[in-house]
């Protein structure tokens, strides 16, 4: 499903992304883990098509498509959905609207018919529930005011409405407590289908405990270093990045500790 | 500039919606002002002796005041005598009788810009006065509401069939002397409404009035005067548009609100004369006098206003808190682009004891334009207990365009309380890119966005108005996306 050849991207004129090869199927998870600074977040913003980065060299397609041509929106529409490691808030937007009108966008693009409000409604409180939402959150601002937990929240409940081809989750697990990572984890679990494909970018391994993935990568100064199962994940907790030679000032505290 | 922010600045290139002009045979005075101009505008109305006097008395003082220049804004200086002060649709009678009497043409013209005036077709519960350059053209469901004791017709109706009421309140919450503008307007001013709600009415419809500019060179002063006997209730609201045009117009108006004991008046207006074009051509220029007196115990002046259009605007809806417990409000939007200027505030002057006052003041500014709010806030030595809670909010779009706020505060009483909030932000790249990624065009999420920016204003608009308010603002920022 997708396909990213020899990727190189840099911001402010400084190189981050040294050449990513990654396959990903359809059906498939994938974990992106790596020390902070590495290029992860970079990877997910490239791939939803920021423009603040530049693709200086390499492909990315989708389904046989040229996926760095396409706009932002145009992305998203062919469904690449991005869960945000920093949701921002838009003050005054309710939830609801915002999310009502992203999901129509979605759906004029399909040729399909926009849902009225009373579906949307119906809808949204359904899928609020299955991340532990209140309802009462549909009619606050987008993010505004929300703790952390609440935010990487609401990013799976928009995946779970969006249903998207590919779900990008840059770090939804990080700064949740148990709990929350239980809904978060889920959330994705249920997002997993034969025909979706889910990279998941995280710190911790944590997360693998609970959404196994089928592969994972570890990712240093833009280049992925090393490629595995789910026993990579486990052997990174017990050994820590420098095992392979990378240095990461928060591993190397945690395993001072 | 960013690449988000450059493409957001393309969008807010627009066309102006109500830029065409209406084919009309008029009479209109040759450009120039002077005692006989007046005179003859006088006569034409065929206004009472005492009306003529005020506007003479207005005029000699006017010609010894000085055009203030202490506004954040630049133009250069109008030449009072190259406009003509006074151009009306001509017509067989002196005034239609009915709507059937009004010219077609005319009809046609509010037709286009949404405002149908026959009977069929009326806005369901809204009384509308059409003001067509200097005269009101029709007045609508005039029946229904003197059924209630509302008189709803054009000021210069009034100045005929009510003298008493007129000479009670005209020029008592604006005099002549107030300022330059309000000055000219005295003088001159062409027609307007007139609203009186008697005791204990609550007024069974929303009432609102159209203005529309249309002759070329000519300006427009219109005056309206709104008074709410005690324990009564008004909505009103206002809108106006006018046709493209290269050389600025000007349009110099007062409102004048008189709230008794226990009465409420909410006034919303929905500004959007023609803006001039994306170079700075053409445009009106908007110079306003907006005041409101609650003399009443307890009474209520709420100030509603979204302003999109103009060259120029220069506005300070305020209120004069003299009751007891007497209570004012002040929500606008305000958003510029190209080569707009705003200038425009309120004024809460807290006299009475218990008085409150809520500022809500939202700015929206885009391309080139400046956007300044200026407000004061003063409590007299007798507003023991009074407070005012003011919030100013910013929202820059692009990096070529500026906001500021000055607002002034004068307390002659220690028991008076102020709170003062404000805040600058930007249309960001972030917020862009999260609704871009989430299948949004460019389009939208600046609309969505700005709409959200304007919530708390465009709450407190009657219900049909916030709607077209959300549209007009919808089309204010439309324009090609990058
Ligand atoms: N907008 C930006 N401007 C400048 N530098 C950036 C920007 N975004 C990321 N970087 C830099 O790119 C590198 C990789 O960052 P990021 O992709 O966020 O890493 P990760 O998500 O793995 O922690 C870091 O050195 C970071 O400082
Ligand atoms: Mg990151």
């Amino acid at each position: 499903m997708l396909s990213i050849k020899n990727l190189h991207a840099s911001v402010e004129g400084k190189e981050i992304l040294k050449g990513i090869n990654l396959e990903i199927k359809a059906g498939e998870v994938h974990a992106i883990m790596g020390p902070n600074g590495s290029g992860k977040s970079t990877l997910s913003q490239v791939l939803a098509g920021n423009d603040a980065f530049e693709v200086t060299s390499g492909s990315v397609t989708m389904n046989g498509e040229n996926l760095l041509e396409k706009e932002t929106e145009e992305r998203a529409r062919d469904g690449v959905f991005l869960a945000f490691q920093y949701p921002v808030e838009i003050p005054g937007v309710s939830n609801l609207q915002f999310m009502r009108t992203s999901v129509n966008a979605m759906r004029h693009h399909r040729g399909e018919s926009e849902m009225n409000a009373a579906e949307f409604m119906k809808l949204a409180r359904e899928v609020s529930k299955q991340v532990d939402l209140d309802p009462a959150f549909l009619k606050r601002g987008v993010n505004e005011g929300f703790s952390g937990g609440e935010k990487k929240r609401n990013e799976i409940m928009q995946a779970l409405m969006l249903q998207p081809k590919l779900a990008i989750l840059d770090e939804t697990d990080s700064g949740l407590d148990i709990d929350a990572l239980k809904v978060v984890s889920d959330g994705v679990n249920a997002l997993r289908a034969e025909d979706r494909a889910i990279l998941m970018v995280t710190h911790y391994q944590r997360l693998l405990d609970h959404i196994v993935p089928d592969f994972v990568h570890v990712l240093a100064d833009g280049k992925i270093v090393k490629s595995g199962g789910r026993e990579l994940a486990l052997e990174l907790e017990d050994r820590g990045y420098a095992w392979l030679g990378i240095k990461d000032d928060e591993t190397a505290a945690n395993s001072a500790n | 500039m960013t690449t988000a922010n450059k493409e957001v600045n393309e969008l807010i290139k627009r066309e102006y919606e109500h830029g065409f002009v209406t084919d009309i045979e008029v009479d209109t005075f040759e450009p120039g002002l002077s005692e006989d101009v007046i005179t003859r505008l006088s006569e034409i109305k065929k206004e009472p002796q005492f009306m003529l006097e005020w506007r003479l008395k207005a005029y000699r003082r006017w010609l010894e005041m000085e055009e203030p220049d202490w506004a954040h804004l630049g133009y250069d200086r109008i030449d009072y005598n190259s406009v003509s002060y006074y151009s009306a649709p001509k017509r067989k009678e002196d005034m239609p009788q009915s709507l059937d009497e009004v010219d077609p043409e005319l009809l046609k013209t509010y037709e286009k810009l949404g405002i149908p005036l026959h009977e069929h077709a009326k806005l369901a519960g809204v009384a509308v006065d059409a003001v067509f350059d200097s005269v009101s053209v029709a007045t609508t469901f005039k029946e229904p509401l003197a059924k209630a004791g509302v008189i709803f017709c054009s000021i210069s109706e009034a100045v005929r069939d009510y003298p008493e009421l007129v000479q009670k309140y005209l020029g008592t919450v604006v005099p002549h002397t107030d300022n330059f503008f309000a000055g000219l307007n005295a003088a001159v001013f062409s027609d307007g409404t007139f609203v009186y709600v008697p005791k204990g009415v609550r007024c069974p419809m929303e009432l609102s009035t159209y203005f529309r500019i249309n002759a070329a060179n000519t300006g427009q002063f219109e005056r309206t005067l709104i008074i709410a006997d005690e324990g009564s209730y008004v909505s009103y609201l206002e809108g106006c548009t006018a046709p493209m045009r290269d050389e600025n117009q000007l349009h110099a108006a007062v409102v004048e609100l008189v709230a008794l004991d226990n009465a409420e008046i909410k006034y919303s207006t929905v500004q959007n004369w023609y803006p001039g074009d994306e170079n700075g051509k053409g445009g009106i220029y908007n110079f306003v006098t907006k005041r409101a007196a609650c003399i009443g115990k307890n009474s209520k002046v709420s100030w509603t206003q979204v302003e999109t259009g103009s060259a120029i605007t220069w506005k300070y809806p305020s209120c004069i808190l003299r009751g007891e417990g007497s209570v004012g409000e002040f929500y606008s939007v305000a958003l510029t682009h190209n080569h707009q200027q705003a200038d425009t505030g309120t004024k809460m002057i807290h006299l009475g004891k218990n008085t409150t006052s809520t500022i809500i003041s939202k700015g929206i500014s885009a391309g080139k334009s400046s956007n300044v709010y200026r407000g004061l806030v003063k409590f007299g030595p007798r507003a023991e207990g009074a407070r005012n809670f003011t919030e100013c909010d910013s929202l820059l779009i692009g990096d070529q365009c500026g906001a500021h706020t000055f607002p002034y505060i004068e307390s002659l009483n220690k028991s008076a309380i102020v709170e003062h909030e404000a805040t600058t932000s930007k249309v960001s790249d972030e917020q862009m890119f999260l609704c871009r990624q989430r299948g949004i065009d460019m389009e939208r999420a600046v609309s969505m966005i700005v709409n959200g920016f304007c919530k708390d204003v465009f709450k407190e608009l009657p219900m049909e108005f916030a709607v077209e308010a959300g549209k007009l603002l919808e089309v204010s920022l439309e324009g090609s996306v990058g």
